[in-house]
């Protein structure tokens, strides 16, 4: 008896680890930033990739790290109804597990993207992992399912013929997921435990494929909410109860997500708009708008008193975080699809065609330090942990270290 | 101790302990009147969460059970729902995985012989044939090509596949006889339009004629009625007269004046019936389609619809499905709609809007629909009536 207790006790340790991880769309704690130091700046196919692996499927999710072990979403088939949930060491990146499911959704979307779109997230004991047919599957580390929902099973038309993009966010003991689309919208709070929704709201009907964000300690606010951003704006939510506690109605964009810095929110809308959460109840403050600040698909980032965009155009914007006030432009080669990250005082984004860029930021410009060629399509937002860069393509996994 | 709390160990140290677990499961605490309970929580599953906890705690037992569990939990799978089948999964995943990596073995004889016994559920032997493979991978050769036309699209696929690779190296090695033969054969089984289009393509470059309405099953001949106002997309949601029964001698008040029933057809060999082409180009309209479809018997079928256009679907009068969403792409299957037909004669209502966008890439006014079994392979009136409308 007493064996089997320790041996639980130990699993459970190993769920928990924290050092390093990032474990959702754009890190842990949604910024963006990574604490990492020493990443390559420069790689190439045959130098600083530390191993690539073939993927069982399609996908542009992004990998999420805990611990020593990569979790990441594929999907195969004609018609890309077969969903995997695939656990890689990061070591060598050998396959744990690889566990399979059907979609109960509709699996249709744009040709360049494909159902495992939305990346999961992960509490550190379970991963969360959502697709474009809105199935969302719950594992531990182990890959021995929790629990399974079928968001459009349950709601027949959540749905988008394009495909959805938003990925879950965890907030304490709830996982929310936020499927909007034109013709039926909602989001839901689910107890991570036992996969039964807390809440679940009506949602603006119009196709959204931005993601949740959370305004906590962690983010730099005294609050505990998600933000659900959509045409409308933006609505603050108690993860607990799904009650709105305050709501911005000024629009907002459906592609880039918003970002919390220091508990100020940068929110895609009408270029960038940042907000002042208020206290209690009532109306955010706008603190300032850039309007020549808007980014296209990629989600901005604030990082040491800057606020950085990527425009369709290509162009890396960096503006004051304080005004607002455009400082440098910087053009890059793009199209991006994936949001950049920063680490160690640097800016890394990988564009569609394969090129990973490093730039240096200053006070008064940009450099381009770092120029390296995969060729292979990205449209992911790369995780980074343990020194390394995991970027997936719809086919390979690569682990760009030194 | 039970299996549940050892449930919460790390994958490497359950690794070591699969052959206690396996002692445990034979000396009672996981019997199989539990395994029976816990499968019974399980296929109870439900939406919106229904049955979770139960469920959770069943999962929990029956994922760390040894080898020969996997049959009750593949035997479950009959008639369970969709969700119910990915809960059950992932507990033979689990005791799979575990049982092959701790011993290097599965139960292969049992699993083959699940396989070929094709009155069980077809995802279930499918996932039979997934652990199998890896254990022996020359089974794929002795299963898969008697799989032609077997209630698995998947299984389906592997087949038409194969037969695919032997036709076209057929060709290659100037058997065209042997090659004709070959992709005639892959054509009857295939459900998947890329692998139509890869059999269909080298068949007409051999002379030959494939009629793709049919073998799909797309409903070419209609009745039309419209346009009626979907000014401001209201319409998706109003009942106009159609909607309260169908007589093709009406004369209705429509957005622009009286429309009455126009009989159209399409001769598209994907079945799309294009109404902007074929009758104006309408804005903010709502369009009314109806046609019959004469079933042999009463049975469940797969309505399978593309549009870029909202719409609803009524069978003998039932609506069985709506969706108001507009210009978000457009393919063949876009959607998958279950439900009955009767025995004889079934009405079939479809109801498209248009909205006012005026981007060029939102002009498309059209739909195609088709009626397939559940792997897609097309359903056919009955011949022994005349009066179906659908291609023949």
């Amino acid at each position: 008896m007493r064996f089997f207790f320790l041996v639980w006790m130990i699993g459970f340790s190993v769920g928990t680890l924290q050092a390093g991880d990032w474990r959702q769309f754009r890190g842990t704690n949604g910024s963006s930033i990574s604490t990492e130091t020493g990443l390559p700046i420069k790689w190439s196919p045959t130098e600083n990739i530390a191993w690539k692996v073939k993927l069982p499927g399609r996908g542009l999710s992004s990998p999420i790290v805990v611990g020593d072990r990569i979790f990441l979403t594929c999907s195969s088939g004609f018609r890309q109804d077969r969903l995997h949930v695939v656990c890689l060491n990061t070591t060598d990146g050998s396959v744990r597990w690889d566990r399979q499911f059907t979609a109960t959704g509709r699996t249709m979307t744009f040709p360049k993207i494909c159902n495992a779109t939305p990346s999961p997230a992960s509490d550190g004991q379970r991963v969360f992992a959502l697709f474009s047919s809105n199935d969302l599957i719950c594992l531990d580390l182990d890959g021995n399912l929790q629990w399974y929902r079928g968001l459009t099973y349950d709601h027949p038309n959540v749905s988008n013929s394009l495909g959805m993009a938003s990925s879950p966010v965890v907030i304490g003991d709830t996982v929310v997921a936020q499927v909007e689309n034109d013709s039926q919208s909602l989001a839901t709070g689910i107890d991570v435990a036992t996969g039964l929704s807390r809440w679940t709201i009506e949602r603006p009907k119009r196709a959204n494929w931005t993601s949740a964000v959370t305004l906590t300690k962690e983010t730099g606010a005294d609050d505990n909410l998600v933000l659900l951003q959509s045409s409308a704006g933006l609505a603050a939510i108690d993860p607990i109860t799904g009650k709105a506690a305050w709501n911005y109605d000024a629009g907002a964009s459906t592609i880039p997500s918003a970002v919390v810095s220091e508990g100020i929110i940068y929110l895609p809308s009408q270029g960038i708009t940042a907000l002042q959460p208020p206290k209690g109840s009532a109306n955010p403050e706008v603190l300032w708008k850039g309007n020549k600040l808007g980014p296209g698909t990629a989600s901005p980032i604030a990082y040491d008193g800057r606020l950085y965009t990527v425009n369709a155009a290509g162009v890396l914007i960096a503006a004051d975080l304080k005004t607002g006030e455009e400082k440098w432009k910087l053009r890059l080669e793009g199209p991006f699809s994936g949001t950049p990250f920063v680490a160690d005082g640097l800016l890394y984004i990988f564009n569609e065609k394969g090129v990973g860029q490093v730039i240096k930021p200053g006070d008064t410009s940009g450099e381009v330090v770092g120029s390296n060629d995969l060729g292979e399509m990205f449209l992911c937002t790369p995780a980074v942990s343990g020194g390394a860069i995991y970027i997936r393509s719809d086919s390979t996994l690569w682990k760009i270290a030194k | 101790m039970n299996c549940l709390q050892v449930a919460g160990a790390g994958h490497w140290l359950r690794r070591t302990m699969a052959v206690g677990l396996i002692l445990i499961y034979a000396t009672g605490t996981c019997t199989a009147a539990t395994l029976e309970k816990s499968i019974v929580a399980i296929r109870a599953v439900g939406p919106e969460g229904q049955g979770h906890p139960a469920a959770i705690a069943a999962m929990k037992e029956v994922s760390v059970g040894p080898a020969d569990s996997l049959f009750p939990l593949l035997n479950a799978f009959d008639d369970a729902s969709p969700l119910a089948i990915n809960w059950l999964r992932g507990a033979v995943d689990a005791v799979a995985d575990r049982e092959l990596k701790s011993t290097g073995h599965l139960p292969a004889a049992k699993l083959e012989a699940f396989i070929k016994d094709t009155s069980r559920r077809a995802e279930a032997r499918r996932l039979a044939y997934e652990w199998l493979i890896k254990v022996d991978p020359a089974a794929a050769d002795r299963l898969i090509p008697g799989m032609i036309k077997d209630a698995s699209p998947e299984f389906r696929r592997d087949a038409v596949q194969r037969l695919i690779k032997s036709a076209a190296a057929a060709q290659e090695e100037k058997q065209p006889e042997q090659a004709l033969k070959l992709y005639r054969e892959a054509l009857a089984g295939a459900v998947d339009d890329d692998q139509v289009k890869a059999i269909v393509t080298p068949l007409r470059e051999m002379g030959q004629t494939i009629n793709l309405q049919k073998h799909f099953g797309f409903l070419t001949e209609w009745s039309i009625a419209g346009p009626f106002d979907n000014t401001g997309l209201k319409g998706f949601d109003m009942v106009y007269a159609p909607e309260k029964g169908i007589d093709l001698a009406t004369t209705y008040d429509g957005k622009d004046g009286p429309v009455t029933w126009k009989k159209v057809s399409t001769a598209d060999e994907y079945g799309v019936l294009n109404i902007a082409k074929q009758l104006s180009p309408f804005k903010g309209a709502v369009m009314y389609a109806t046609t019959t479809f004469d079933s042999d018997k009463a049975r469940p079928v797969e309505f399978r619809l593309g549009t870029p256009n909202a719409w609803k679907l009524w069978v003998n009068g039932k609506l069985v499905f709506a969706r108001d969403e507009y210009h978000r792409g457009v393919q063949l299957d876009q959607y998958s709609v279950k439900t009955e037909l009767k025995q004889g004669q079934n009405v079939i209502l479809l109801k498209v809007c248009q909205n006012e966008q005026t981007e060029e890439w939102a002009q498309d006014y059209k739909y195609q629909i088709r009626i397939c079994d559940s792997t897609g392979a097309a359903i056919l009136p009955s011949p022994a009536t005349a009066t179906s409308q659908v291609s023949r």
